[in-house]
């Protein structure tokens, strides 16, 4: 049975972005795949909670799409974070509803993937930031995977966003085929990497 | 005649006008000024007006009946219910023990039969509403515990007339009553008193239903007219017959007012009624302080002083101190204790009501009669000296007063919001309101619209709220927050100009319809107006621009930033508008505005001054 993925995207000048597009335009058309534009359903952060979670509960498998933000993510998904994974419902004693899913972030920053360690310009490494949205899975009892990047953005050619466009949609159209690997996958810093391996492997 | 007339109303008025605001400005009450304005152009002292008592009376019974009539409009049965302890238990113990040591007293000391003491002891029981709540209201009393219980207090004796004036007929029968000649046939005097005291209540009973099922939709017709004034000419009607009507079985006038008042208490109509009669009331009930100061019959008082001033004098104190002790029971504290013992120590005009009433049955003789009202006059006028008294030198001993500002209300019904007209606009912000559990009161024009949103649970009440008296009805001097939504944006600014005028506490929010009604009222130092096809024409925009291709978040943002940049452009233009001479807004002028408009929105750059989420400088910076 096909995983069912839904892509939770929060970009709040979606029109401006070209790596973001090149990943958007990429996403596989499939049945088993929902796009989730939250700034374009909800400009006025009015979040209908209960649709929200209805479309939680149709899907295996969430990603958070978005851009990276002073090391944070935009604030209308916070808001969705703030209202949707409710207490009784996503955490607490008979908050399971999310339990067993898996939950990724899918992450563009404009600097460089050096900058993102103790040493580069940022000092931090993209999961020591992500830390909190880590937590936030644990306490929702699902299963927390390394994030899908791309970075440097700034200084990116055509060519390369095309790239990162169908890696994208190979990484989606693997997790919608295949049971995943949870334990495989937590050995990578990011599943850039896991899904290159699994790919040199099938070769 | 005519000139008679002329020369009459010019007596009262003058005297009213001389004296009134002296009373004023040596600090003594307007009653005093009134009561003295009486005396002075009364039969005793320059003797202007009232050889003839009975033309005096009339005027008396004129304000106390539209006096009545406000009152019985106050007293909706919710507010009843919320003071029934007061009003059932402090009103009937004093009701009940005052008449009866004034029965013992009177039958001790006087050898009068006991329906003649009865009678007596029951007029003198009563105190005086009028004098009363108008003192009250002028040292802003009425909404301090004192105020509460003297206003219990006086309900329950303006209810208790109704079986004391039901009563008294039964006296007649196996009297020893000598008839007189000089008196006044009611329609049903020569029947049996238990005959006469049937039809009473017969008619008390058809008023009730000819007030609910004919009156209320007769005012329907009328408001439907439009025609203030026709609204005016029928409240006055209707005060006016339903006393005649009362007055055709024997009772006061007064109690029919009073009960017509009561009858309407829950009707939408209430608010304008008040607003309608209340200037009619203030009038009248001056004159009936006038009238009640030119009728104290000085040749009696002459003729025998110790009977009237002792009386007088032992009436007062027996009062005083029955209400003390009620007070006392209803843990009082002192200082308020005397307050309210002392305010309502005197007689009052429902024992001239009762006085004459038995004089007609032939309970009491004349003369009695007639020393009685004196004394009843007197005790009335001794009220606001007791009180200046109380006020200058007995209550600096009692220490800290209570203080007006008296957060627990239980008869305040007013509400915090206000919300003039009740179309679409007004409506929707009601009902935004409703849904967050504040309640408002409504005022509006179409007595339809009224009715139906009064079925649907709404408060709302019938009424022009360019008039100050509805204003001011409608709870304008207690409230918070004034929403002006009136259809019509002429009406509109009139009652800004009201509010600010005469309640400049409130905020006022406000409804313009347009840029021009905007502008006036940024002239008018408002600050807080609602364009009422601002935000809806901007948002419809807003979807277009969604249409065409536009991300909707950048789109409400978009929204957002036009909006406040056009609320900030009129009050940029309003004081613009004024640069140019006589500036008259003609179709022209208005193009040029919007041309004007036009040119700052596109010098501006409608657009956000953030630059959040771009990545242009960025790239720059990291290019170097």
């Amino acid at each position: 049975m096909p995983n069912k993925i839904l892509i939770i995207f929060a970009h709040p000048l979606f029109e401006k972005s070209v790596a973001n597009k090149a990943l958007a335009n990429h996403i596989p058309d499939s049945e088993n795949i929902t796009f989730h534009d939250l700034y374009e359903m909800y400009p006025e952060f009015d979040i209908n909670v209960k649709k929200e979670q209805e479309l939680l509960n149709l899907h295996d498998i969430v990603i958070w799409h978005h851009p990276m933000y002073w090391y944070s993510c935009p604030p209308l998904l916070k808001q969705w974070i703030d209202m949707v994974l409710e207490y009784g419902w996503a955490y607490g004693k008979l908050g399971l509803a999310l339990q067993d899913k898996i939950l990724f972030q899918v992450i563009t920053t404009g600097g460089n993937q050096e900058n993102y360690c103790e040493e580069g310009r940022d000092q931090h490494t993209i999961a020591q930031l992500l830390q909190p949205f880590k937590q936030t899975a644990k306490v929702c009892r699902m299963h927390y995977l390394p994030p899908f990047v791309v970075q440097g953005t700034h200084r990116m050619d055509e060519k390369m966003f095309e790239r990162k466009g169908i890696e994208y949609r190979n990484l989606l159209q693997y997790l919608e085929n295949t049971t995943v690997n949870v334990k495989q996958t937590q050995g990578f810093n990011y599943l850039n990497d896991w899904i290159k391996t699994l790919e040199n492997n099938g070769k | 005649m005519e000139n008679n007339f002329f020369l009459q109303a010019i007596v009262y008025l003058a005297a009213a006008v001389i004296c009134v605001p002296i009373a004023k400005k040596i600090g003594l009450s307007s009653i005093l000024g009134y009561l003295f304005s009486g005396i002075i152009i009364g039969p005793f002292v320059l003797g202007f007006i009232g050889s003839e008592g009975q033309d005096l009376m009339h005027f008396a019974e004129f304000g106390v009946v539209m006096m009545l009539f406000l009152i019985g409009l106050e007293l909706d049965p919710y507010k009843f219910w919320k003071m029934r302890r007061f009003i059932l238990g402090m009103g009937s113990l004093q009701v009940v023990i005052t008449s009866l040591v004034i029965f013992i007293c009177c039958s001790i000391i006087f050898d009068w039969n006991w329906q003649t003491a009865l009678t007596i002891s029951l007029a003198l029981a009563l105190s005086s509403t009028a004098i009363v709540l108008q003192t009250l209201k002028e040292k802003g009393l009425s909404q301090t515990s004192v105020g509460r219980s003297s206003f219990a207090v006086l309900l329950f004796q303006d209810i208790a007339v109704i079986p004391i004036l039901a009563i008294i007929p039964l006296l007649v029968s196996g009297s020893n009553v000598i008839p007189d000649d000089d008196i006044h046939h009611s329609l049903i005097s020569n029947l049996d008193g238990w005959l006469q005291t049937l039809i009473v209540i017969g008619t008390i009973v058809s008023i009730y239903f000819l007030g609910k099922y004919m009156i209320v939709p007769l005012l329907h017709i009328v408001a439907k007219t439009r025609l203030q004034e026709l609204f005016t000419a029928s409240a006055l009607l209707l005060v006016l017959s339903v006393s005649y009507l009362i007055q055709l079985v024997g009772l006061s006038p007064a109690l029919g007012a009073f009960m017509a008042g009561v009858v309407l208490a829950n009707s939408e109509f209430r608010h304008e009624l008040e607003g309608d009669i209340a200037p009619f009331k203030g009038l009248l009930l001056g004159l009936f302080f006038i009238g009640v100061g030119a009728s104290i019959n000085f040749k009696l008082i002459i003729d025998n002083p110790a009977f009237i001033l002792i009386f007088g004098f032992i009436l007062t104190m027996i009062k005083f101190f029955v209400f003390l002790g009620i007070g006392k029971l209803y843990k009082k504290r002192i200082d308020q204790n005397f307050l309210f013992a002392i305010g309502l120590s005197q007689a009052g005009e429902f024992g001239f009501v009762i006085m004459s009433f038995s004089m007609q049955l032939n309970i009491i003789p004349n003369m009695l009669a007639n020393q009685i009202m004196a004394i009843i006059a007197i005790s009335m006028i001794s009220t606001p000296f007791l009180l200046l008294i109380n006020e200058r030198l007995i209550d600096p001993f009692f220490g800290i007063k209570e203080k007006n500002t008296n957060t627990y209300d239980e008869i305040n019904e007013n509400n915090d919001v206000i919300i003039a007209g009740f179309g679409n606009f007004g409506s929707t912000i009601a009902r935004l309101l409703k849904s967050n559990r504040i309640p408002a009161t409504i005022l509006d024009m179409d007595s339809d619209r009224v009715d139906s949103l009064r079925k649907m649970g709404f408060k709302v009440y019938y009424g022009d709220a360019t008039r100050l008296e509805l204003l001011k009805a409608a709870g304008c001097e207690n409230a918070k927050l004034f929403i002006a939504a009136i259809d019509n944006p002429t009406a509109n600014l009139i009652v800004i100009e009201l509010l600010q005028k005469h309640f400049p506490h409130l905020k006022i929010l406000a409804r313009a319809r347009n840029r021009n009604d905007a502008f006036e009222l940024v002239d008018m130092g408002l600050d807080s107006i609602y364009r009422e096809n601002l935000y809806s024409a901007v948002h419809l925009g807003v979807d277009a621009l969604v249409f065409m291709g536009h991300r909707r978040y950048s789109a409400t943002r978009q929204g957002q930033h036009f909006i406040k940049h056009d609320e900030e452009a009129i009050f940029r233009l309003a004081k613009k508008r004024h640069d140019k001479k006589a500036f008259m807004i003609s179709a022209l002028e208005e193009i040029e505005m919007q041309e004007q408009l036009f040119k700052t929105d596109l010098f501006n750059q409608i657009v956000p001054e953030d630059h959040a989420w771009e990545s242009d400088n960025l790239k720059k910076d990291n290019l170097q």
